[in-house]
């Protein structure tokens, strides 16, 4: 029998003016990023509630990540600014109680970084892959 | 222990009582037992010089009662506030959840309030009755003799480290006031930084898995005043009184700590309800402990209108990968 290559499942929250464009250059350019990345179009990074972070864990992420325009080029003025103090605090408490730190990331990519999102992507699922599944943010009601 | 004593309240409630300042007090009634004292509302002055409790368990926070009881009661409210307490009043304000004007609030300066579960363990089951003093008299059902206890040896851990002594808000004052306090509150929360992932995570998994969901937690906190509840939907998925998976309470407290971070004041009402003694202010202790280092100091309520952390941003704000090095200086 063979043994299953174990891929992480990663969902990244992508803004839909920066990072979702930078996700779909990437894409034209033919980088390579890992399929399990799964991306979901969000119309800010501010949008992402602490519940949705959460709520990837429990339905079987291994790893979340949130993509946004640099600060200070919001398409709503400030919304990657909240978000920045927000996920810092959310990050924080994650680490607080004992959740591997590595399985969450927020990175600023524009539309023009087609490159940095692909590498992003690789580097993150690399790390994440290293931590092996989410065994710790698991709801076992919701594996298969 | 308490330095200002029951009749100096009474005496002042039944005064502005009857010189028609106020047609409501809101103060504390006797329990089934004498520990157990309740928030209750009096309106007349036979029931308070009856009824009315001023002691060493007088620890609910009145602040969070003002919201509902401003609007159904009529006329004006006399409230007492401890220190801790007026710090919530001044946030509940600044949310624009009650109409200041309906209320007079009264000061009283606090020495601490006593923990019946540390008692219950020096003295055992079956408590009579309590006499509070510097020495807490308890007499048990099981012997003759009067076991005397140093209040000062029971106090509640939120009182062990209590931050301030000073009242934020008040018409009026009784006894004298006291400081801001730099305490050692955030002692906890770096020794829990200090341990490894590993060594939180079995100690958050202990402590939460004990959660039984009951919700008072969040029906007691003064921070925690929406109407409607997140939690309350049916499709939050955690909504199950008893817990189905240890997923859930993770995410309750997690969240339920979120929602109140830059708000919460730390009074501590979120431990004290517990029954099942889960460490809650730890996660409230965390996110202050956090916005404290990475936004600058900030207590919530202490001046009506400030702006807490979360509803602000500078240009110059710490990125979140960075935070974990600074989380652990």
């Amino acid at each position: 029998m063979q043994v299953k290559e174990y891929k992480p499942l990663i969902v990244a929250f992508c803004c839909n003016w920066c990072s979702y464009a930078g996700a779909d250059l990437a894409g034209n350019n033919r980088l390579n990023y890992p399929a399990e990345v799964k991306i979901i179009r969000v119309p800010c990074s501010c949008r992402v509630n602490p519940m949705f972070v959460l709520r990837a864990f429990q339905r079987g992420a291994d790893g979340v990540i949130l993509c946004g325009c640099h600060p200070g080029d919001c398409h709503y003025t400030s919304g990657n600014y909240y978000t920045r103090r927000r996920m810092a605090m959310l990050f924080s408490m994650l680490d607080y109680l004992g959740i591997e730190r590595e399985r969450t990331r927020v990175e600023w990519v524009s539309a023009a970084e087609g490159a940095k999102f692909a590498a992003t992507m690789n580097d993150f699922a690399e790390k994440v892959a290293a931590l092996g599944e989410n065994k710790r943010l698991e709801d076992l009601r919701c594996k298969k | 222990m308490q330095k200002i004593t029951r009749d100096v309240l009474v005496e002042k409630a039944v005064s502005l009582l009857e010189n028609g300042t106020v047609a409501n007090v809101l103060g504390w009634r006797k329990g089934e037992f004498d520990y157990d004292i309740t928030p209750a509302v009096f309106t007349d002055k036979a029931d308070i010089e009856a009824n009315f409790v001023w002691n060493d368990f007088c620890g609910a926070n009145f602040s969070k009662y003002l919201v509902q009881k401003t609007r159904k009661l009529e006329g004006k409210i006399l409230v007492f506030l401890k220190p801790c307490d007026t710090y919530s009043f001044n946030q509940l304000l600044t949310e624009h959840r009650f109409d200041r004007e309906k209320v007079y609030a009264v000061g009283v300066s606090c020495e601490g309030m006593v923990d019946i579960d540390k008692i219950k363990a020096i003295a055992g089951d079956g408590i009579s009755k309590i006499v509070c003093g510097e020495m807490i008299e308890v007499s048990t059902v099981y012997s003759d003799e009067v076991i005397k206890i140093d209040a000062k040896d029971v106090l509640e851990g939120r009182c062990e480290s209590c931050k301030s002594k000073k009242h934020v808000a008040y018409d009026e004052l009784l006894g004298e006031e006291g400081d801001v306090i730099d305490s050692n509150r955030f002692d906890e929360v770096a020794k829990l930084e200090a341990m490894t992932p590993d060594e939180r995570f079995a100690f958050w998994q202990e402590q939460l898995s004990k959660c039984i969901r009951c919700n008072a937690c969040r029906d007691i906190c003064p921070a925690c005043t929406c109407e409607n509840c997140v939690f309350n939907n049916p499709n939050s998925g955690v909504e199950n009184k008893a817990a189905a998976n240890s997923f859930e309470e993770k995410m309750f407290h997690i969240i339920r700590a979120f929602h109140v971070a830059g708000r919460c004041t730390d009074c501590g009402e979120c431990s004290r309800v517990c029954p099942q003694n889960i460490p809650l202010h730890l996660l409230n202790r965390k996110f202050i402990k956090d916005m404290d280092s990475f936004y600058g100091e900030y207590q919530a309520g202490a001046e009506v209108g400030s702006r807490a952390p979360l509803v602000n941003y500078t240009t110059e704000d710490v990125e979140p990968c960075d935070v974990f090095e600074g989380g652990n200086e």
